[in-house]
């Protein structure tokens, strides 16, 4: 069996009161073992509505069409998006699918300390294991921490410690795929070098890594694919060298040049209102490059190496 | 002939932090100068945040002063001279944290205005939010229907509303991606260009610094300035 996550066509919608807001739109893409996925767009662009979709953490006013096929050796082949909650949580949840929330230190419950909140999580994933503080402790190493690291509380843990706490309590049921939604946001240049190791390691050890980072810096040194996602739809994906250093779509382009050490120019005007996004090409308002072609929706090759949707590339 | 009056906003020698026996800051002294930006880098816990408050008047150090334009600040916090607060403006890491929920942004930015009572609020937001590039409609929501880039946008033109003679900037672009960290710090140099203030720049991002500041400098583990 391919172990393989494949994301087709999946839209996300939220209804509110007299309007819609279309907050992921027709993303396509896939996810086996071995591989870095880093997904990068400015905030509001859709990154964390995709992740929640996925783990179903949406709410109830959300509308999901399209799908996201699960298949490996842990369990039935399943639709993430059609799967019931009940699904989620007893087979998915922890144990195919980990996530290493954003701004791990709130994540944590502050009246335990990591040690009672790991071992928690072994007992569940494991209720057969005579040793869970063994257990624990062992899954805390990968993490990188001592076992001393997890007899404190969450308020006496520093950003980096809090964010190897949350990695080890993803890491407990061993799931092949783990969903990290701004891992780096915060954290001290030394503790994202840090981080990005830990991810390559887990990468290695046959793990798929989804990372969800507005960091186009970080994602670079660590991930094998970006996919760059404006307004809700995947604009551009490829190899980092190819997306950063020779990008075909001009937002990529214009994220580049906004990174500190080459230009640092923004990109001209704002992101569309998700609410009232143009019929054709999203970017078409800001772009310099438009042409009466961009009134059509441009669309993502499918399975190219490097895949663009632009009709006038750079 | 008189004495020289030092300008700039200056830290001289402050002990500062949250319990006296064991201070975050330890002797510092730090000046911004007119004009000028001055970065401020060191690792999570080592009191840039603590620096900031003292210099942004929010929070008073154990001892030592702040000098503002040669003038020592006598208060912090509610207890600071009116004309040494409208004086000084504060961007900070989280803007979700700071906006009151409940307001518009309209209201967020129109806020130092009123308690200014200042002429003309409604002009002066509306150029704000031009400055910023805030469009009418955003400017009707509240801070949970925006970004984080653009709720930023709002706290810098509620930040520029008095128009500051000192900016103190704490990771202000933390949360934000490449392009608006860009604009923003556009905006401020900007700013910078057309009235001559003095930024404080903080950040743990050293590539950021090294093309933001004029110059920066490092606080060590210990709270001193190296």
């Amino acid at each position: 069996m391919v172990t393989e996550l494949a994301v087709d066509h999946v839209s996300v919608r939220f209804d509110l009161p007299g309007a819609t807001v279309a907050a992921v739109a027709d993303v396509s893409l896939r996810l086996r073992p071995g591989q870095c996925l880093a997904l990068v767009g400015e905030s509001g662009c859709g990154k964390t509505v995709l992740a929640s979709a996925l783990l179903g953490f949406l709410p109830g006013n959300a509308q999901v069409s399209g799908s996201a096929t699960l298949s490996d050796d842990r369990g039935p082949t399943l639709d993430l998006l059609s799967a019931t909650d009940q699904q989620l949580a007893t087979s998915v949840r922890g144990r195919r699918i980990g996530l290493i929330p954003q701004s791990p230190a709130s994540h944590l419950t502050p009246v335990r300390t990591a040690r009672a909140q790991l071992e928690e999580v072994v007992r569940a994933h494991h209720p057969a294991e005579p040793d869970p503080r063994g257990r624990a402790n062992g899954v805390a190493a990968r993490a990188g921490l001592s076992p001393a690291d997890l007899d404190h509380y969450p308020h006496e843990l520093s950003g980096g410690m809090a964010q190897r706490v949350a990695t080890a309590l993803a890491l407990v049921g061993d799931p092949w795929l783990l969903i990290a939604d701004e891992p780096t946001t915060g954290l001290d240049h030394h503790l994202v070098e840090g981080l990005l190791e830990e991810f390559r390691r887990l990468v290695a050890d046959g793990h798929a890594v989804l990372l969800i980072t507005h960091d186009l810096a970080a994602a670079q040194r660590v991930a094998d694919r970006i996919a760059v996602m404006y307004a809700g739809r995947l604009i551009e994906i490829g190899p980092p060298s190819t997306v950063l250093d020779a990008p075909g779509h001009p937002y990529t382009r214009g994220l580049g040049d906004a990174l500190p050490d080459r230009a640092f120019t923004a990109v001209p005007g704002m992101p569309p209102l998700l609410t009232d996004l143009p019929p054709g090409c999203s970017f078409a308002p800001r772009c310099d490059r438009v042409g009466p072609e961009c009134a059509e929706l441009p669309t993502l090759a499918a399975d190219a190496e490097h895949a663009v949707a632009c009709h006038r590339p750079c | 002939m008189p004495p020289p009056v030092l300008t700039g906003l200056r830290a001289e020698a402050v002990v500062a932090g949250y319990d006296p026996r064991r201070p975050v800051l330890d002797r510092v002294d730090l000046t911004v100068p007119p004009g000028r930006t001055v970065g401020l880098a060191g690792p999570s816990g080592s009191g840039k945040s603590t620096l900031a408050r003292v210099l942004g008047l929010l929070h008073a150090p154990f001892s030592g002063t702040v000098h503002l334009d040669g003038e020592p600040v006598t208060g912090y916090r509610h207890r600071t001279p009116h004309a040494q607060r409208v004086r000084i403006g504060v961007l900070f890491q989280q803007p979700r944290l700071s906006v009151d929920p409940r307001l518009t942004l309209r209201a967020a930015i129109t806020e130092p205005l009123l308690a200014t009572r200042a002429p003309r609020q409604a002009e002066r937001v509306a150029e704000l939010a031009d400055l910023v590039m805030l469009t009418p409609d955003l400017l009707s929501r509240r801070a949970h229907e925006v970004s984080d880039g653009q709720l930023q946008r709002a706290c810098l033109a509620r930040t520029l509303a008095l128009s500051p003679d000192y900016l103190v900037c704490d990771e202000m672009t933390t949360m934000l991606d490449a392009s608006t960290t860009a604009a923003l710090v556009g905006l401020i140099r900007d700013y910078q260009g057309r009235t001559g203030a003095g930024v404080l720049a903080i950040s743990h991002d050293a590539v950021l610094l090294r093309r933001w500041a004029d110059d920066t400098v490092h606080l060590t583990p210990d709270g001193v300035l190296a």
